[in-house]
C-alpha cells in the first residue's frame, strides 16, 4: 500500500466505527426510551401493551393494598383521571399515599400497569409542569426541594 | 465578625486573581518579566484568601453558628462533628467554595512546582487559570453565597439531607472535584500554548503529571460515589446511569483518552493538534458537568437547588470558555505543524484506536445525558433514557477496546508488528479461557456471553502482566537478570500494567454481578428463612434504636453456612427526626470479593416485614480495580522520567541562591 492508500485506510476506519456508533446510538434509543404520562393523558395516547412509559402523578389516599408476599396495587392520579398499578419489589422510602410518584413499566393485555421500577419524590420538578400547576390549583401541597432517589 | 472576614477574604480573592489573570497576560505581550512574575504570586495569595474563606465556613459548621443561611440550612447542632465538616460541601454554596478552592489550589501548585516551565508558558498557564478562578469567585459572590446572615439567627438548623450524612458522601466530593477541576490545569496548559502558536513534545511532558494526577483523583472519586450509592441508598445497585454520575464519567472517559494521546505527543510528537483539543474538550465536559449538576437542570440526589439565575450565569461561564477556547483553537489550529508519521499498526495505531473508541463512548454517553433535557426544551416532550441505552451503547463500544488493551503495550512505535503481539499474548488468552470454563465448570448455567466477559477480564489481567514479562526478558535470561530488569523498569511500564489490571479487574467485577447476582424479595416473620449464595439467613426480629438525630428500627439476621453461623446482618431504617426523613440503611456483609446484601422495606399488617436480599458475587473487584486504575496513575506519576531536564538544573541552582541569600 502507498502512503496515501494507507492513510485513506486508516481514515475510512475511523469514520466507519464513527457511523456505526451513530447507527448503535439511534438503534439503542428506539429501543429504550420511555416517555413520560399522566394518566389524563392517556387516553389519547393510544399505547399497545407492552409499551414502556414512566407514569407520573400522585398515589391516590386509600388505594395503597398490600396482597401476600411483597406485591402492592395502588392508584395513580394526576386528578383528572386515575391508573391502577400493580409492583413487586420494596417501595422506596418516600413512597406515601398522597405523594408524587413516577412508575416506570408497561400496561398488560388486562390495562393494568405492571411497574417494575418505582420512584417517590416530594419534587414538583418530577411531574410535567401543568400537572404540578393543576394539583397546585387545587390546593395539593408541592413543597420541598429535598429529592431522592 | 469572623463570618464577615471570611465573605471578605472571598472578596479578595475575586480582585486577586482578576490581578492574576490581567497582569501576566499583558506582561507576554509587552514581554514585561515583571508583570509575568505576578501570576506565580498571585496565585499564592489567591489560594491563601480561598482557604481562609473556606476554613471560616467550615468553622461556622463546626460551631454551629445558624445566624449564617448556609449552616442553617443544612446543618443540625446534634449532627455528628465529622458531618458538621462535610456538611461544608453538602450543599450548593458549600461545594461552589470547594470548587473554587481546588481551583485556586491547582494554580497554587503550579506556581510552586512549576518553577522549570518556561516564563512565559506558565504566565499564561496562571493567566487562564486566574480567570477561571473568577468566573468562579464570581459565580460564587453574586449567586451562591455562603456568607450570608439571618437575623435574627435560628435557634436550630434544618439539618443535612439524610443520605448525604454518610463518611462515603465526607469523602467522594473532593476527590472527585480534584479530578475534574484538575483538568482545569491541562486546560489552561492547552489555551497557554494557543496563545503562544507553539506546541511540541515539551509541553506534554509538562501536561502529563497534571493529567494523570487529575485523573487518578477522578478515578476514586467515581468509584468511592458509586460505593457510596451502593450502600446508601438500600438498592443494591452500584451505577445507575444518572445524569449525575454521567457528569463526572464524561470527563473520565475524555480525560483517559487525553492521558494516552500525550503519550503519543510526548513520545512521537504526533497528534498535536488533537491532543490540545483534547485537553480543551475534557475540561469543557467537567465544566458541562458543573453546569448539569449544579444549575437544577437534572433532579437527582446531587441537584439540591432550583434557581434559574445560577444555572444561567453557569452557563455563560461555560460558552465563555469554551466557545472562547474552541475559536481560539480553530485560529490557531492551523498553524501548529503536524509531527511524526506512523503506520496503522503500531503504538501509536493502537492509541489512536484507543482514542476514538473512548472519545466515541464519551460523547454517546453525552448524547444520552443530554437528550432528554435537548427533546424536553424543544418539544415539552418528558423522556427517560435509562439503563438499557448506556448499557447497550457504551458495552459494545468498549468491547473492542477492551480486547485491544494488551495488545497496545507490546506494539513497537511507528511500525509494529500484530502477528508478534498476538503470539505473545497466546498465553493471556489462555488464561482468560481456562478460567472462563473454570466457571463454567463450578457455576454451570447463566448467559453465554457472561463467561465471554470473565475470559476477556482475565485475559487483560494476563496480558497486561505479558508486557512487564516480555520487557524483563523471563526465560530468556536468568531468573536473577531477570528480576532486577523487572525492578529496573521505569516507573510508567508498571503504572500501564497496573492501570489496564484494573480495568481487568473491574470487568470481571461488572460482569460478575450483572450475570450471577440474586435476589429475593420475600415477607418475613421472626424465625423463618431465606437462602443467598449458599449462606442460609435467619429472620431474628426488629429492635427499635436511637442515633444523635435519628430513630432506627433494625432487624436481626443470623447468617449461616451447612447449618453453622458465620456471622449476623443489622439492617435498618432509620428516620431522621429534623426533617421527617425515612432512609434505609443496608445490611452488607463481606465474604471473600463477594457480599450480602440485606435491605428492609415495609411493615405488613400480620408483624411481618418486606425484605430484600441479595447475593453480589465478586462485587468488590468493581472497587479494587479502580483502586488499582488509580495506583496505575500514581505509580506513573512517580516516574522519575517525568521529571527529566529542567528539575536537575534547579536542584543544582538552589544551593546557589540559597547562599547568595
Amino acid at each position: 500500500m502507498t502512503r496515501k492508500q494507507k492513510r485513506l485506510a486508516v481514515i475510512g476506519g475511523g469514520v466507519a466505527f464513527l457511523v456505526a456508533a451513530v447507527l448503535l446510538v439511534m438503534f439503542a434509543f428506539s429501543q429504550s426510551i420511555a416517555y413520560f404520562y399522566v394518566p389524563g393523558d392517556l387516553a389519547k395516547a393510544n399505547l399497545e401493551p407492552g409499551t414502556r412509559i414512566r407514569l407520573g402523578g400522585l398515589v391516590e389516599a386509600g388505594t395503597v393494598k398490600r396482597d401476600e408476599g411483597s406485591t402492592v396495587t395502588f392508584t395513580v392520579t394526576d386528578t383528572l383521571a386515575t391508573v391502577p398499578v400493580t409492583y413487586t419489589g420494596i417501595l422506596p422510602d418516600l413512597f406515601r399515599e398522597g405523594q408524587g410518584v413516577v412508575a416506570e413499566g408497561a400496561f398488560g393485555m388486562d390495562g393494568l400497569f405492571v411497574a417494575d421500577t418505582v420512584l417517590a419524590k416530594h419534587d414538583e420538578t418530577y411531574m410535567p409542569k401543568d400537572v404540578a400547576d393543576r394539583l397546585k390549583a387545587q390546593g395539593v401541597e408541592l413543597s420541598g426541594k429535598e429529592t431522592i432517589k | 465578625m469572623i463570618i464577615e472576614l471570611g465573605h471578605y477574604a472571598l472578596v479578595l480573592a475575586l480582585a486577586t486573581v482578576i490581578v492574576q489573570s490581567v497582569l501576566p497576560l499583558i506582561g507576554t505581550i509587552r514581554n514585561d518579566r515583571s508583570l509575568m512574575a505576578v501570576a506565580p504570586a498571585a496565585a499564592l495569595a489567591g489560594f491563601l484568601l480561598v482557604l481562609f474563606s473556606f476554613s471560616v465556613l467550615t468553622f461556622a459548621y463546626v460551631v454551629s453558628d445558624f445566624s449564617v443561611a448556609n449552616v442553617w440550612e443544612n446543618s443540625h447542632s446534634l449532627k455528628p462533628m465529622i458531618y458538621k465538616i462535610s456538611g461544608v460541601w453538602g450543599n450548593h454554596e458549600g461545594s461552589m467554595l470547594l470548587w473554587l478552592l481546588i481551583l485556586v489550589f491547582f494554580s497554587a501548585l503550579v506556581s510552586t512546582f512549576g518553577s522549570n516551565l518556561p516564563e512565559r508558558l506558565r504566565a499564561n498557564v496562571l493567566a487562564v487559570q486566574g480567570m477561571i478562578s473568577a468566573a468562579f469567585a464570581l459565580f460564587i459572590l453574586l449567586t451562591s453565597n455562603p456568607f450570608i446572615r439571618l437575623s435574627p439567627a435560628p435557634a436550630e438548623g434544618q439539618d443535612l439531607n439524610p443520605v448525604l450524612q454518610d463518611i462515603g458522601l465526607a469523602i467522594h466530593p473532593p476527590l472527585l472535584y480534584l479530578g475534574y477541576v484538575g483538568f482545569s490545569i491541562c486546560f489552561s496548559f492547552a489555551i497557554a500554548a494557543l496563545i503562544e502558536g507553539r506546541i511540541d513534545a515539551a509541553w506534554a511532558r509538562w501536561v502529563r503529571p497534571w493529567t494523570l494526577a487529575a485523573w487518578s483523583f477522578l478515578t476514586a472519586g467515581i468509584a468511592m460515589g458509586s460505593y457510596w450509592a451502593y450502600y446508601e441508598l438500600g438498592w443494591g445497585g452500584w451505577w445507575f446511569w444518572d445524569p449525575v454520575e454521567n457528569a463526572s464519567f464524561i470527563p473520565w472517559l475524555a480525560g483517559t483518552a487525553l492521558l494516552h494521546s500525550a503519550l503519543v505527543m510526548e513520545k512521537r510528537e504526533a497528534l498535536k493538534i488533537w491532543t490540545v483539543l483534547l485537553a480543551i474538550l475534557t475540561f469543557s465536559m467537567s465544566l458541562l458537568g458543573t453546569f448539569l449538576v449544579r444549575s437544577g437542570v437534572l433532579t437527582s440526589v446531587h441537584a439540591f437547588a432550583t434557581d434559574p439565575t445560577r444555572g444561567v450565569f453557569i452557563l455563560a461561564i461555560l460558552v465563555f470558555f469554551i466557545g472562547g477556547a474552541l475559536s481560539l483553537f480553530a485560529f490557531r489550529a492551523a498553524t501548529l505543524k503536524a509531527g511524526g508519521l506512523f503506520a496503522p499498526i503500531s503504538r501509536e495505531g493502537a492509541l489512536v484506536l484507543n482514542n476514538l473508541i473512548l472519545t466515541t463512548a464519551a460523547a454517546t454517553v453525552l448524547t444520552g445525558t443530554l437528550y432528554p433535557l435537548v427533546l424536553e426544551a424543544l418539544t415539552g416532550e418528558k423522556i427517560s433514557v435509562g439503563p438499557p441505552f448506556f448499557n447497550l451503547t457504551f458495552g459494545l463500544l468498549m468491547l473492542p477496546l477492551l480486547l485491544a488493551v494488551p495488545f497496545g503495550p507490546l506494539l513497537a512505535w511507528k511500525r509494529g508488528d500484530i502477528f508478534a503481539a498476538g503470539q505473545r499474548l497466546f498465553a493471556a488468552v489462555a488464561v482468560g479461557l481456562v478460567v472462563a470454563a473454570g466457571v463454567v465448570y463450578a457455576h454451570g448455567g447463566g448467559p453465554v456471553l457472561a463467561y465471554f466477559g470473565i475470559a476477556i477480564g482475565f485475559y487483560m489481567i494476563a496480558g497486561s502482566l505479558t508486557d512487564l514479562w516480555m520487557r524483563a526478558g523471563v526465560g530468556k535470561v536468568k531468573p536473577n537478570v531477570a528480576f532486577r530488569r523487572l525492578v529496573g523498569l521505569p516507573g510508567s511500564a508498571f503504572g500501564t500494567a497496573l492501570a489496564h489490571i484494573g480495568v481487568g479487574v473491574t470487568v470481571i467485577g461488572v460482569i460478575a454481578v450483572t450475570a450471577f447476582e440474586t435476589e429475593h424479595v420475600v415477607e418475613m416473620k421472626p424465625g423463618m428463612q431465606v437462602e443467598a449464595g449458599g449462606y442460609t439467613l435467619t429472620f431474628d426480629g426488629m429492635r427499635r434504636g436511637q442515633g444523635p438525630n435519628y430513630s432506627e428500627e433494625s432487624g436481626h439476621f443470623t447468617v449461616a453456612r451447612g447449618g453453622v453461623t458465620v456471622t449476623d446482618i443489622w439492617s435498618s431504617k432509620r428516620l431522621y427526626t429534623a426533617r421527617r426523613m425515612p432512609t434505609t440503611e443496608a445490611g452488607i456483609r463481606t465474604f471473600g470479593l463477594s457480599q450480602l446484601y440485606v435491605s428492609l422495606g415495609d411493615a405488613m399488617a400480620d408483624g411481618g416485614i418486606v425484605v430484600r436480599v441479595w447475593w453480589k458475587p465478586m462485587i468488590l473487584c468493581i472497587w479494587i480495580g479502580a483502586l488499582i486504575m488509580m495506583a496505575g496513575g500514581v505509580v506513573s506519576l512517580c516516574d522519575r522520567r517525568l521529571r527529566v531536564g529542567a528539575p536537575q538544573k534547579a536542584r543544582k541552582m538552589k544551593p546557589a541562591l540559597e547562599a547568595a541569600e
